[in-house]
């Protein structure tokens, strides 16, 4: 099992490259998995989509109070996060170069720096998630206490509220989708930051260089991905409230 | 044809696949099969497990017939006959339906039919048959715990709040096994792209090729979507939050929405690869290339599409604007037409053509007429006056099982007769072949037609009692049930048998001049001693080509 785990290849250490038994070239295993990928990236728009069009619909439906929760969120956490994961990109990106430049201590470093840069989101989104809990700004009956949302201070809200009771419930509903977007975020976070490891070990044997990549490139494809759904998720959950403050 | 047949046989099979070892005899024990990369020998483990859940649901079936069989409920109560329905339709659906033509048929078919050694990725291959394995045995524990009485269709609030039963794990099994989907359609769209022999250019691919790629489609823009909506029900029933529950501010509607968003497509996910058999047979049985190639090949991306705009035909009843409804049934109808464009080119394919009535023949007749059925009736309730009226009757019942049972099925059955030879090399007995064929046909219309005119008359579907005025027709509907199941346990029978006993087919039993018989039956692990270079379609039966190949065919019976 001499394969890496994203494409189904032999990479020798004589230095010569066979392609996989079902590939006649290496050039074809590289445009077969390029293809693959892209076509995996758009079942991620699909499962992604589903979650967007809930949202704009329950938005559409409740705007006051969706302005209302999102304003409890932290722009300036997002924000940073937001920054953070434009950088993992552009060291991503990196690591791929480095391997076409032949680097390979560049591809280890850069890697590493993606990972780190992975991490540093997770743990800002770990101080949100707490800041919410504490704030029992969470639905259901996750936590003990039941989810609780302050309206003083907000004349607008406080008014929507007395025209329709139901109206935490819609709070809570934004907090449902809060949640549920940015823990599937996250939950793809994780994995990248899995194969980026996986990646990392590879890299330190000698497995990645100018002539084979592949496994880089397609990881890279699936991180500038999960970077994307957060620069749409973090204006739509964070700058929506905004604007009324 | 009998003139033919009693001409002097040609002997042109040489035998080579016996000389040199093929994909079953190349390695052995149970090792070789569960770590297989081969693409055929995971076809054969997805029959296997496919054939198992389509017993079970078929259990089911009989349990819903046989309650139905008078008029009270003396078999069983409604809560239990709730859950039988649902695991019935669950197992069916998700287990069976969705995956039997792809992961079977497909598997063993597209990279024999595109020229390539295998699957681009045989490991991806290999995870799906785990995958769907895992999912299934989710929803396994789910029937043995007491099942779920939701309907397959899980509506919310009821899934999410108000059942007792277990709906996160057969929810969780349905969201695992939707993986295998599409790790088996991702393999499928990449490997025709990129895989295809030298020659053979997309005008020259089988129909069942470009059917399929039309289905992985499909696979791969609707799956994701009731993969989030399956989750958001878990994550609405596990932890009480309100997203489609009307008292919490929820919308129960939007959960219709996205689910239907799939679920609609995904009956085409289950007719695009029937209809992909169906062209390869009648093309092969007829021994003229289909008429129309390019347009059936077109009609099936045109089915792919449209079938995505189309779900909200099923929100007729439920509160959807008029506007909407209207758009929506239009547009329904709309889809009609790629579909009568595929009935009418096969049709035309045998007009003229020598057919040949053997047992996949058979099938495929049968699925025309049962599928043009189910059809012209979907159009039926596409109409929005006739939907209001027979929506959730009987009548809904019976239309979407002339598409399903009588298209899908008779369909894969077709393929796997036809194909049959070239997985197993074997041949099976001609008689109850074409015995089951007859009974299946038989004994689905007996079930199914008389639920168009119990639901007509108002028969509600999903109650487990009936008014006794219904009963003759309901009587009528479990007998045939009966012959139903009798011509689905003798393929099972005669295919068994023929494995061990069956007589060797040869390498090209049916004289099909497509590329899966350019090479032995059952084929090598590498599927081409070299690689193929194709320079005529899959159709291109000469004169003469049809008059020898026939009088070997006359010869193999
Ligand atoms: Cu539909």
């Amino acid at each position: 099992m001499n394969s890496t785990p994203l494409v189904d290849g032999h990479a020798h250490g004589d230095g010569h490259r066979h392609p996989a038994h079902q590939f006649e070239t290496m050039e074809q295993q590289k445009e077969t998995s390029t293809l693959g990928m892209w076509l995996f990236l758009v079942t991620e728009i699909m499962f992604f989509g589903g979650l967007f069009t809930a949202y704009v619909i329950y938005r559409h439906m409740y705007p006051d109070a969706f302005a209302a929760a999102s304003s409890t969120l932290d722009v300036k956490w997002g924000g940073i996060n937001t920054a953070v994961l434009i950088c993992s990109s552009l060291t991503m990106a990196l690591a791929i170069r480095s391997a076409q430049v032949n680097w390979r201590k560049g591809i280890l470093i850069f890697l590493s720096l993606t990972m780190l840069l992975g991490l540093t989101f997770l743990g800002i989104k770990a101080i949100e998630y707490r800041a919410k809990f504490v704030e029992r700004h969470v639905p259901g009956d996750v936590l003990n206490e039941p989810f609780h949302f302050e309206l003083e201070n907000h004349h607008e809200a406080a008014v929507a509220q007395a025209q329709d009771p139901l109206y935490p419930r819609h709070a809570e509903i934004f907090f449902a989708l809060y949640f549920i977007m940015t823990g599937v975020h996250a939950t793809h976070m994780i994995i990248g930051i899995l194969i980026l490891a996986v990646l990392w070990h590879f890299s330190r044997k000698g497995k990645f260089d100018s002539e084979y990549y592949n496994p880089l490139e397609m990881t890279g494809l699936y991180w500038h991905f999960v970077d994307i759904v957060w620069i749409f998720l973090f204006p739509l959950l964070y700058l929506l409230g905004a604007h009324t403050h | 044809m009998d003139t033919i047949a009693a001409r002097a046989p040609v002997t042109t099979t040489a035998e080579t696949s016996f000389e040199r070892p093929n994909y079953l005899n190349s390695s052995y024990g149970w090792k070789s099969w569960l770590l297989t990369l081969d693409h055929k020998r995971i076809a054969i483990l997805y029959l296997i497990s496919v054939t198992a859940f389509f017993a079970l649901g078929g259990i089911f079936a009989g349990l819903v017939r046989l309650e139905l069989l008078t008029p009270e409920g003396d078999l069983m109560g409604p809560d239990t006959y709730n859950r039988v329905f649902t695991m019935h339709g669950v197992i069916m659906v998700f287990f069976f339906l969705i995956p039997a033509i792809p992961a079977v048929l497909g598997n063993f078919l597209v990279p024999l039919m595109v020229g390539a050694k295998d699957l681009a990725m045989p490991r991806l291959n290999l995870a799906s048959w785990y995958v769907y394995n895992l999912g299934g045995l989710f929803t396994l524990w789910a029937v043995v715990h007491g099942g779920v009485d939701t309907g397959w269709t899980f509506y919310t609030p009821f899934s999410t709040t108000y059942s007792n039963t277990y709906v996160i794990p057969t929810a969780l099994g349905i969201f695992i096994t939707g993986f295998s989907t599409i790790f088996t359609a991702l393999n499928f769209i990449i490997t025709i792209h990129r895989m295809r022999a030298p020659g053979l250019s997309w005008f020259r691919l089988p129909l069942f090729i470009w059917s399929t790629y039309a289905t992985s489609l499909i696979i791969m823009l609707g799956t994701p979507v009731i993969a989030i909506t399956i989750l958001l029900v878990g994550i609405e029933r596990g932890f009480h939050i309100g997203i489609f529950d009307p008292r919490l501010g929820g919308d129960p509607v939007l959960f219709e929405h996205m689910f239907w968003f799939y679920s609609h497509p995904a009956v085409y996910i289950m007719i695009l690869p029937a209809m992909g058999v169906v062209s390869e047979l009648v093309g092969h049985f007829a021994r003229k290339k289909v008429f129309g190639y390019r347009i059936v090949a077109f009609a099936s991306v045109a089915i792919a599409v449209l079938g995505f705009l189309v779900w909200g035909h099923h929100l007729f009843v439920a509160g959807e604007s008029v506007y909407s409804a209207t758009v929506f049934s239009v547009l329904s109808m709309l889809v009609a037409v790629p579909s009568a464009v595929k009935v009418f080119n096969w049709t035309a394919t045998l007009y003229e053509g020598s057919i040949s009535y053997q047992t996949p023949m058979l099938y495929a007749l049968g699925f025309i007429g049962l599928f043009t059925i189910g059809g012209l009736t979907g159009v039926m309730v596409a109409t929005l006056g006739i939907d209001v009226h027979v929506h959730d009757t009987y009548f809904v019942v019976a239309h979407f099982h002339y598409v399903m049972v009588g298209g899908t099925i008779m369909a894969y059955l077709g393929g796997l007769h036809y194909w049959w030879p070239k997985m197993t090399g074997r041949l099976y007995s001609t008689f109850l072949s074409r015995l089951s064929a007859l009974l299946v046909f038989v004994g689905f219309n007996l079930t199914f037609f008389p639920q168009f005119i119990l639901g007509y008359l108002g028969m509600p579907r999903r109650y487990w009692s009936y008014p006794p005025e219904f009963q003759v027709l309901n009587v009528l509907s479990t007998a045939g049930a009966t012959v139903l199941g009798v011509g689905y346990l003798l393929p099972i029978c005669y295919f068994g048998w023929s494995l061990r006993y069956g007589a060797k087919s040869g390498n090209n039993p049916w004289g099909a001049v497509s590329l899966e018989w350019d090479t032995p039956s059952p084929p090598p692990t590498e599927n081409f001693y070299t690689t193929p270079v194709v320079t005529h379609g899959p159709y291109e039966y000469l004169a003469e080509d049809v008059h020898n190949r026939l009088t070997q065919e006359a010869n193999f019976e």
